[in-house]
């Protein structure tokens, strides 16, 4: 990935994969909501040594700027060939249980919103037939739990998403890679009790780029978690109801 | 989130600190808790409680870590206060420049060199840290924004070096770095017999080489009392490129749990010391071992086991009584059965820094650290400061734990204008102890 866009450039996986690119010389387009932020993780960028960074301040959950955006992008960097989706919320369960409202926002956040960016980012790459679509998916989209399924659904619809979009660009040679990772400790996980199965930021993105390197389709990170994500979704739905996962 | 942190010599312990992440330099500081206040907490690599804040908040900066810009051609680098130096050298060692003072261990962030206005081997050349600094934020409680330099707000510039993150939190800092030829020092190792062979070691070496500093071997006695190893150097010139020694591996080494109690004995920092004295050596080498050889293996700290360890840095005028206090020192301390694991002699100049807290001043300056044996090693050291005092020295708040408020009122005699400029939401267990408020 030399000319890629980045979505959601201030969450704390996308910053750290900014990084890594911006090292590698990497150009870059990217694209958060807080100007200041967004400055903050361009001059970061900049001054690690990425070839050329532009950034733009856009909230993502207005779909009707997502085509124009890819546009102004790939005219913005002469060309694409990666892009990193990063957005998402994790949402309120409780109160997405209370109102549908709160449910919505989640699903238009992490799984519309994414669909609607990568419409026009597939096609771009299967015309040019080269590229690699990045985007951050969840272990929690494996099985539905009740102690956060509205987000882990949103993820889950994703990562199907994704599964049919590869299988629809493989023959384009376009890479599609759909990221799970576990608990990163980021300001998104702030106010969850932290312990040993959390990991950093770093962590996930050097295993993010190993997967884009070795044409990985689906990567847990750490990678512990394809094993543990194996067994929970191997437990049978008539003991798996009964848990308190 | 609560946690426990400890600081590096994990000697005290407090309690009850909540973390608060900060992650952008826009955000507003949080209020601090009822009957609490603020602290900047970087990675806590002070030794005692100068980076801690019993009952209250630390502000960590962890998150704090972006470049805001770098300008090869000049060696001005801007970037926020949670950048450590570890990365700055990564960023800027390759491109011909490196830090212009640099502590012993690569492991501490922009602020909190600048909060202890931290210095290096080549004191008497450049100074502190807080010398090479242009300008820095500072984030007040009350929400206001200074930008300080020494041109523009001034007063809050010289408050805020060596300030101990008191006066607010630092969000960003613009540091004049300074030129390298390449990645490598050119070093040489000489022994002394005693103390005057170390000063006059000291004096000639200053003339020739920019690094100097000495080990110690505490427990040599009688006319052997100070005896060591001078260790000199100087970057290597742009000759060596051709020559390059491959750098490091970085040794994945860690001490993995806590030490028990007594494999620091007398014994074996005998052997350490025995076996230390004799090594010698002289060429090239990267930078990395030489300017950070402890941090190659990580939790060094935990060799003194689960009680931590007590560290004292002094430094003590270039005159006839500070030097008796140097022996005064190490004599206390060879005959106190509780040997210093790293003892470390070194000289400081008279370059002047702009901090008025800033701890160093002209003249020599000794580092010892004592495995934690409660009571007895207490006695010990409040015994140093006394000595100290005494020969109108000073000690350093980044490693003390035990100065009195009376050592710190004669220690640092800009106190109470600098009081004036510490933020009323702040606070740190250090500064409560110093000001004897519990």
């Amino acid at each position: 990935m030399k000319k890629v866009l980045v979505l959601g450039a201030t969450s704390a996986i996308a910053q750290a994969t900014v990084r890594l690119l911006a090292a590698r010389g990497a150009s870059l387009y990217l694209v958060a909501r807080h100007a200041e932020r967004l400055e903050a993780v361009a001059q970061d960028a900049r001054t690690r040594g990425a070839a050329r960074v532009e950034a733009e301040t856009l909230d993502l959950d207005d779909f009707a700027q997502h085509e124009p955006l890819v546009e102004r992008a790939t005219a913005a960097l002469g060309g694409l060939d990666g892009a990193l989706l990063a957005h998402g919320v994790l949402g309120d369960q409780e109160r997405a249980q209370r109102s549908y409202g709160e449910t919505e926002k989640v699903l238009r956040t992490n799984f519309l919103s994414a669909v609607s960016l990568l419409t026009p980012l597939a096609n771009r790459f299967e015309a040019q037939r080269a590229g690699t679509l990045v985007v951050i998916s969840s272990v929690a989209g494996d099985r539905g739990r009740q102690s956060n399924y509205v987000y882990g659904a949103s993820k889950g619809a994703l990562s199907v998403f994704l599964q049919g979009l590869r299988n629809r660009l493989a023959p384009a040679g376009v890479a599609v890679v759909t990221v799970k990772p576990g608990f990163v400790d980021t300001p998104m996980t702030a106010a969850v009790k932290k312990n040993a199965l959390f990991a950093s930021p770093e962590a996930v993105a050097r295993g993010l780029l190993r997967a884009v390197d070795t044409h990985q389709d689906e990567v847990y990170l750490p990678d512990f978690w394809r094993p543990i994500m194996f067994l929970i979704r191997s437990i049978p739905e008539r003991v798996f109801k009964r848990l308190k996962l | 989130m609560t946690m426990e942190p400890k600081s590096w010599g994990r000697y005290p312990r407090v309690s009850g600190q909540k973390a608060h992440p900060v992650t952008w330099t826009s955000e507003p500081l949080p209020v601090p808790p009822e009957g609490g206040s603020l602290l900047p907490h970087g990675l806590g690599r002070s030794y005692g409680d100068s980076c801690l804040n019993a009952g209250g908040s630390l502000l960590t900066t962890e998150r704090l870590d972006h470049f805001l810009g770098f300008d090869p051609a000049t060696g001005v680098l801007r970037c926020e206060s949670g950048v450590t130096l570890d990365g700055i050298l990564r960023l800027v060692t390759n491109q011909g420049w490196f830090l212009p003072a640099t502590p012993g261990t690569k492991f501490v962030t922009v602020g909190g060199a600048i909060a202890n206005d931290v210095h290096g081997k080549n004191h008497v050349r450049v100074g502190t840290f807080g010398r090479h600094l242009r300008r820095f934020e500072l984030v007040r409680s009350d929400g206001s924004r200074r930008v300080c330099s020494p041109e523009e707000n001034r007063d809050w510039f010289e408050a805020t070096i060596g300030g101990l993150g008191l006066t607010g939190l630092i969000t960003w800092a613009e540091i004049q770095l300074r030129r390298v030829s390449n990645p490598f020092m050119h070093q040489e190792t000489v022994a002394f017999s005693n103390l005057e062979g170390f000063l006059k070691l000291a004096s000639e070496s200053n003339r020739d080489f920019e690094y100097t500093v000495a080990w110690v071997d505490s427990l040599a006695r009688g006319r052997h009392l100070g005896r060591g190893l001078f260790h000199r150097a100087n970057h290597a010139p742009p000759q060596f490129t051709a020559r390059q020694p491959s750098p490091p591996r970085l040794s994945g080494l860690a001490v993995p749990f806590d030490f028990p109690g007594l494999a620091l004995n007398r014994v074996s920092v005998t052997a350490f010391n025995a076996l230390h004295y004799r090594m010698r050596n002289q060429g090239l080498m990267h930078y990395e071992p030489y300017f950070f050889p402890l941090d190659s293996v990580h939790h060094w700290n935990r060799i003194y086991g689960s009680q931590g360890f007590v560290q004292f840095q002094c430094v003590v005028p270039p005159n006839d009584a500070g030097v008796a206090a140097l022996k005064g020192i190490l004599d206390r301390s060879a005959h106190s059965g509780m040997p210093s694991f790293l003892t470390v002699l070194k000289t400081y100049g008279d370059v002047p820094s702009p901090g008025w807290m800033s701890f160093p001043k002209a003249g020599y300056s000794l580092a010892l650290d004592f495995a934690n044996r409660g009571e007895r090693t207490y006695q010990l050291v409040d015994a140093l400061d006394r000595l100290t005092r005494e020969a109108g020295g000073r000690v350093y708040p980044a490693k003390d734990s035990r100065m009195s408020p009376e050592s710190f009122a004669a220690y640092y005699p800009e106190r109470e204008r600098f009081a004036q400029y510490v933020d009323p939401a702040f606070s740190s267990s250090f500064w409560r102890r110093v000001r004897g408020a519990g």
